[in-house]
């Protein structure tokens, strides 16, 4: 039994864990009721499960929690608190553009389309929507919903200009 | 940023205190109707009330004829809504809460949706087919409920404001006399009081004219869509209830193999606790958290030995093998003459396309929680949480594999993924049901991605689709002869309640009902599109009587279905796709042949004009280029381009759709992609244009995924045979990243017809219409799915272009 400091969505918590390699997502939805990084493949493939670490997107689904310890994770729910926006019912711009797109269906995979959108619009402020295109490389939409994705992330990343 | 509309969503979550209260009202335990309802049965007569039975009943079926198992209308002017058709991702829940808000003159916002709960909304059946549009603004759906409650109110009202009807004004839920003092008013909720209507469901109530639309029509934005972006909204993924354990499901290795020894010791000491559930081949292991389970799922594993599997055919015979085999054959349309007819052509045609196995590749791999009490029998209960299609059908499934009667079973639908037809949904909710049931105690199972796409999902029938006609001196098709090829096995449990017939059930031990092959095929009785097996092109003649939309006389559609090693069951435009691919080709193939415009030859053979009206909205918005093809002038090696056309009425009942498809292919690598497509569809008056067109963008480039890429792939060991495809590395489909058409949809608001849905039609022509786009661009005929680089370069070394 191991213990692991865990800051998510500004919350910190201190967990007894017997397994270090438990994945981070198991623990994220058991230990601090994330409903927004969600179990699609378990193997890195999709992207559903993606969580901000440090500000940077990863697969929470294969990411150790000793490897997460000590480290700021930020999901979905979180991205507007991050970003400094004290009411936690406020949307992120990133998310309310997914809102204002319509930009999915069933939504079950936006994790990852709306934090990799972010941090890529984030570290690539003049990025094309060829850029953006490439940008959410690795990841599936299986409903489909690309093309909207695309557009709100790139109406995101010319708000984020003005702004 | 606020979320704009922050609207709370029922499910696993608790009803809302404003649905509880109207629901309240509904159960006759609490009140006495004879003494509080006075006011309504002066308006509706008694001879509903008396002798009715609670309309909610928990453990029963709902009663889809009387009123108020569809709407409830609280004292606080709230008002709840229930009904049958779930949330796929597809935009349903908003359109009913559109419909609802629409008939009734309300906002929106006014509207509690209750969605898909055995017990409490009304047997609706399954949620597919594109048919929850059609039905719930049919007959026999939410419309004629909603609008049998406006006409009630308007009558109450009218007694209320002593005016005739025709003289009341109805705005936001509250009557006005037109004209009149607008404080001389009455709401809905003082109208009903919280009261029931006690009043049959009228099936001949008028709806608002679309023409009137205020909500109805407009691209009202999807009221789960804001919770689903902030992060908030909670899948079936995430339903925990107290004292939940979690399960993981230990499938065979090989296909048909049994287990002969499981050393459960082999979980002996791991932590969680873990219990090994066998019930003959189902083997499954139950833990305290979901990676306690998963690690001892690991180990279980290697403590079973399994017999060995079936022998497979070989996959790159497949198709082969498919000809060969027994099959349970029938008519669509057979009119008798078509040998005859076809003896007499200046000259016949034929062309044969192959359709491999296809997953739902649903993203989410699939999960569901059960908690079955008191283990079987009379006094077990059973409550399940799941993504199923069809809460209702889920019942006497779970009832047959638990032997716990009906009545006990509360079936309640919590959104998944989406899931395009039948993905691991339903066996999955199995699986915890029989894990739940052994250990005692609620399960929730989550399926890994190779449980979801090894057997865990129902795959789509591959096809072998035999094309052939018969042309008159002047090119007119005078006989069309069809012929597909399909596999199937299984075919879901849901229909006919046979838990054998998909993989939970069947492992348990319960019967699988296979093909039953056929000496001769049954006949054409009455007309039955057959999932698109019927060509647009014929007159669809049955009995002498045409429901065709075509203008070919001579027809012979024969079905022959043989048992797939694999199973299967619907999966999105489930054999409308394949048989549309075949046909909407092969008209290409024969305008190519007779060097004639691929359009022109088409709208040559059609009788409907509804359907020719939407090719011919669909080609001038594609600025379609009159001609034959292929494109002149374009070289045999490097890169081309080209346009291929493709229409259908979807199912022969509704989605009028057809698409040009815009290609450039790479003729040395063999690499296809679509540049652009314009994809238009009149499903009737619009509910709400904006869900509409994200369908048809996501029907193009799923579309466009299934026809390049995608394909279930597997192979023998020497232990008996693995489908290959387990995961997205194994299955690949479009990802982001990858090249992206510009999509032009064209929406065809037809006020004059009955709505009808979306869902699947325009995935139906995709395939064809990139087809005949490569052979526009290269010569190269494309009649084999995916459309692969090395299947091009296979077929354009084979046709020697």
């Amino acid at each position: 039994m191991a213990t692991y400091r865990l800051q998510v969505n500004g919350q910190s918590a201190t967990l007894n864990i017997d397994d270090p390699t438990t994945p981070l997502l198991y623990v994220l939805q058991e230990n601090f009721d994330i409903n927004g990084a969600r179990f699609g493949c378990g193997l890195s493939q999709c992207g559903a499960c993606t969580v901000l670490l440090d500000g940077n997107p990863i697969r929470s689904c294969s990411t150790a929690v000793s490897d997460a310890a000590g480290h700021s994770i930020t999901s979905l729910e979180g991205l507007a608190g991050m970003a400094g926006y004290a009411d936690p019912s406020v949307m992120h711009p990133i998310q309310q553009a997914f809102v204002d797109h319509q930009a999915m269906q069933c939504g079950f995979c936006v994790a990852g389309p709306i934090l990799y959108g972010y941090a890529f619009v984030r570290d690539n402020p003049n990025a094309t929507r060829a850029d953006i295109e490439k940008g959410l490389t690795g990841l599936l939409c299986r409903c489909c919903s690309h093309t909207r994705m695309i557009d709100a992330i790139q109406s995101y990343a010319q708000e984020s200009i003005v702004r | 940023m606020k979320p704009k509309n922050p609207l709370k969503l029922e499910g696993a979550q608790p009803l809302s205190q404003k649905a509880i209260d109207a629901l309240d009202h509904l159960a006759p335990s609490r009140r006495d109707f004879f003494k509080t309802a006075g006011f309504l049965m002066v308006g509706f007569g008694a001879a509903t009330t008396a002798g009715a039975q609670s309309p909610i009943n928990p453990s029963g079926n709902v009663d889809g004829t009387q009123l108020d198992n569809w709407i409830a209308i609280a004292a606080d002017e709230s008002i709840t809504v229930l009904a049958g058709k779930a949330e796929l991702g597809q935009g349903m829940r908003t359109v009913q809460m559109q419909l609802a808000a629409e008939e009734l003159s309300v906002p929106l916002s006014r509207i509690t949706l209750v969605l898909c709960k055995s017990g409490v909304t009304p047997n609706q059946g399954l949620t597919v087919g594109s048919l929850s549009t059609f039905t719930q603004f049919g007959t026999g759906g939410l419309r004629v409920a909603v609008d049998t409650a406006r006409d009630a109110l308007y009558q109450l009202a009218s007694q209320w404001l002593d005016v005739p009807v025709g003289q009341l004004t109805l705005q936001n839920g509250v009557f006005t006399i037109t004209g009149g003092d607008p404080s001389y008013s009455v709401s809905f909720g003082q109208l009903v009081q919280g009261q029931r209507f006690n009043l049959t469901v009228n099936t001949k109530a008028v709806p608002n004219p679309p023409s009137t639309w205020k909500i109805l029509g407009t691209p009202v934005e999807r009221v789960d869509i804001p919770a689903k972006a902030k992060g908030t909204f909670q899948y079936v993924h995430k339903v925990r209830v107290p004292g939940m354990l979690h399960g993981k499901v230990v499938r065979p290795p090989f296909v048909g193999a049994h287990v002969q020894s499981i050393d459960k010791t082999t979980v002996n000491g791991l932590p969680g606790k873990p219990q090994v559930v066998q019930v003959n081949d189902f083997v499954g292991v139950v833990a305290d958290t979901e990676w306690h389970a998963q690690t001892a799922a690991a180990a279980l594993a290697a403590g079973i030995t399994w017999s060995n599997g079936v022998t497979l055919p070989d996959q790159s015979a497949l198709y082969t093998y498919m000809t060969q085999q027994p099959s349970a054959d029938s008519y669509s349309v057979n009119t008798g003459d078509v040998d005859k007819v076809m003896s007499t052509a200046a000259q016949t045609i034929s062309a044969q396309y192959l359709f491999p196995y296809h997953m739902h590749g649903a993203l989410a791999s699939s999960c569901a929680v059960a908690d079955v009490r008191g283990g079987t029998g009379n006094n077990a209960t059973v409550k399940v949480w799941s993504a199923t299609q069809g809460v209702y059908s889920m019942r006497p499934i779970l009832s047959t594999l638990l032997g716990i009667p009906q009545a006990n079973i509360e079936v309640t639908f919590v959104d998944g993924s989406g899931c395009y037809g039948h993905n691991g949904a339903d066996p999955v909710t199995q699986d915890a049901a029989l894990m739940s049931q052994a250990v005692g105690a609620p399960v929730r199972v989550q399926y890994s991605r190779r449980d979801e796409m090894t057997g865990g999902e129902s795959y789509g029938h591959p096809f072998v689709s035999n094309e052939k006609v018969g042309l008159d001196a002047s090119g007119t098709i005078i006989a069309w002869d069809y012929e597909n090829i399909l596999m199937q096995h299984g075919e879901g449990a849901a229909i006919g309640n046979k838990p054998g017939n998909e993989i939970s059930g069947a492992l348990a031990g319960f019967p699988t009902a296979l093909v039953v092959p056929t000496t001769s095929p049954a006949p054409a009785t009455a007309y039955n599109n057959f999932s698109n097996g019927v060509p647009s092109y014929v007159t669809g003649n049955i009995n002498g009587v045409n429901n065709g939309t075509g203008t070919v006389a001579s027809q012979r559609v024969l079905n022959r279905v043989v048992e797939s090693p694999f199973w299967t069951a619907w999966l999105r435009a489930p054999d409308r796709l394949q048989n549309t691919f075949a046909h909407e080709s092969f008209m290409d193939e024969i305008a190519a042949t007779l060097k004639v415009d691929p359009i022109s030859y088409r709208t040559r053979h059609l009788s409907n004009q509804r359907l020719i009206n939407v090719i011919t909205t669909v080609t001038q918005n594609a600025l379609w280029d009159t001609r034959p093809s292929p494109k002149p002038g374009n070289a045999r090696t490097g890169v081309v381009t080209g346009r291929g056309f493709s229409c259908v009425l979807y199912e022969g009942l509704g989605g009028y759709t057809a698409m040009v498809a815009e290609v450039s292919v790479d003729q040395d690598k063999g690499v296809i992609t679509v540049t652009k497509a314009t994809a238009g569809i009149d499903t009737g008056p619009i509910a709400n244009p904006n869900g509409l067109a994200n369908q048809l963008e996501g029907q193009v480039i799923q579309g466009i995924s299934r026809t390049l890429v995608e394909e279930v792939k597997f192979r023998n060991t020497g232990n008996g045979g693995v489908i290959t495809s387990g995961d997205w590395a194994s299955y690949p489909v479009i990802s982001f990243g990858d090249p992206l058409p510009t999509i032009n949809t064209v929406l065809i608001n037809n006020l004059n017809a009955g709505l009808t849905g979306a869902g699947e039609c325009l995935l139906t022509i995709v395939s064809a219409a990139i087809g005949n786009a490569v052979f526009d661009a290269t010569g190269v005929r494309m009649r084999q799915i995916p459309f692969t680089p090395a299947n091009f370069l296979a077929a354009k070394a084979a046709q020697k272009v």
